[in-house]
């Protein structure tokens, strides 16, 4: 364990800042808005500080690998599963599901190109 | 696009709730790009929390719609008000959620708070622990602001940092840097540039960018 | 001047007025912590209370952060953070930290 998490990284070297930006993503503006409804006092199903704290604890690999909003839906995930909010096989499930369907409309969205 | 899907819903949690088969579920945009586990993660919690009743279709569909109305104008708009009127920056100064409540802008409930920069004194933002950023007055942040090298350096060499972004705080002028590490929110009033004089609150408005809000960068006449 | 937590009571009297010098605990438990590293066993100088919150450590816990405690506005010198530091040396680096995490920087008084 060191004493210096990898999330708290003010006052490390690093590099150039490259000073890009990029347009979210659809799932990324979901992922943003699903945050604030779960987090909203009227339904409290998570707080900001649980995603952070899911965040921290995905370690300092998924940090580095995952992306910005990759990070935050893995953490959204895991602590629904850990609050019981949702359940693993419904979760498996319903990812299953989704990308049936996304493959299909994919597939559809290819023919209608050509 | 499949808007009417013929999926079960699991009801083992058991509780009464209006949900599911509304005339028009969500139906998210299509995505640009291979499928990735994330995206099929998202949507499958989106349809979870949908068919448990967390929150409806038409809630979701509202968020995304009021998240993109958050921009940077907003914030433009409260300095260039504060520039020609200085009640208002004291207002500003004292309650930034109030003062931009006069103008119409609802910052949220977060509270924001205004630093304001002075001759002699320049201020930039950081969350060098996450992201944290007034999004609901300057809409999302930049993913350079998320950043390693920003958020590990700018507290740091801030000057150096922001020599990358092609702005130059003189070793004179005392350098503040704030780290949002609790449930505040922070933006910098940056100095009304000399060569404005007499300016409208819309031309004053336009040189104030989202970058002279963090501090990275100084408001600049456009070239004539 | 000494403010106490009476037990059960949903907030905490500030301990610490702008201007008292302060010094940020030199401890690095696991968890979720929004005292950030490099201040850790620091000394800074308070410049406003900022606000009275919940306590994140227990929010991402799942718990309701309470009681509430005062966070502060502290600033730190750059030159005392970073060596080598160039700039002005009155350049500094504010932070928002929660009352538990900050020592008077004297030592002595509780």
């Amino acid at each position: 364990m060191t004493k210096r998490r990898h999330h708290d990284m003010g006052g490390l070297d690093a590099g150039p800042v490259e000073i890009t930006d990029h347009d979210h993503a659809p799932w990324e503006k979901q992922v943003n808005a699903m945050l604030r409804l779960l987090a909203d006092p009227k339904r409290r199903v998570m707080t900001v500080d649980e995603l952070r704290r899911g965040i921290e604890d995905l370690g300092p690999g998924a940090y580095d690998e995952q992306s910005y909003y990759e990070r935050w839906i893995s953490s959204i995930g895991n602590i629904l599963l850990e609050k019981g909010v949702i359940e693993v096989d419904e979760l498996g499930r319903k990812m299953g599901e989704i990308e049936a369907r996304m493959r299909a409309a994919q597939a559809e969205a290819g023919k209608a190109a050509q | 696009m499949s808007g009417q899907d013929d999926h079960t819903h699991d009801h083992r949690h058991g509780h009464d709730h209006d949900h599911g088969h509304a005339p028009h579920p969500f139906q998210p945009d299509i995505e640009d790009g291979p499928i990735t586990e994330y995206m099929i993660l998202t949507r499958a919690i989106g349809e979870l929390m949908i068919e448990k009743g967390v929150f409806a279709a038409e809630d979701l569909r509202e968020k995304l719609e009021y998240m993109e109305t958050r921009n940077p104008s907003q914030g433009a708009r409260l300095v260039a008000r504060a520039w020609t009127d200085p009640a208002f920056a004291a207002r500003l100064e004292q309650d930034a959620l109030a003062a931009a409540k006069e103008l119409g802008i609802d910052a949220g409930v977060v509270e924001i708070r205004a630093l304001p920069d002075r001759p002699g004194l320049h201020n930039v933002i950081v969350c060098t622990l996450c992201s944290c950023y007034p999004v609901m007055l300057l809409g999302n942040s930049p993913d350079w602001y998320k950043s390693r090298e920003y958020r590990s350096r700018v507290v740091r060499e801030p000057r150096v940092v922001l020599a990358e972004f092609g702005t130059d705080i003189s070793p004179e002028t005392e350098f503040r840097v704030h780290d949002s590490t609790a449930e505040l929110r922070y933006f910098v009033i940056p100095e009304r540039p000399a060569g404005t004089e007499g300016w409208s609150e819309e031309q004053l408005a336009e040189i104030v960018t989202r970058d002279c809000m963090i501090g990275t960068a100084l408001p600049k006449l456009a070239m004539e | 001047m000494t403010g106490g937590t009476t037990p059960n009571s949903a907030e905490t009297r500030p301990r610490f007025a702008p201007g008292d010098r302060v010094r940020v605990r030199a401890a690095f438990p696991p968890g979720h912590i929004r005292t950030p590293f490099f201040v850790r066993g620091r000394e800074g100088k308070v410049e406003a209370l900022a606000a009275i919150h919940p306590n994140p450590e227990g929010l991402a816990y799942g718990g309701d952060g309470t009681p509430r405690r005062p966070v502060y506005r502290v600033a730190f010198r750059q030159a005392e953070l970073w060596e080598g530091y160039a700039g002005s040396p009155e350049d500094a680096t504010v932070v928002d930290i929660f009352e538990h995490w900050l020592e008077p920087a004297e030592g002595g008084a509780p």
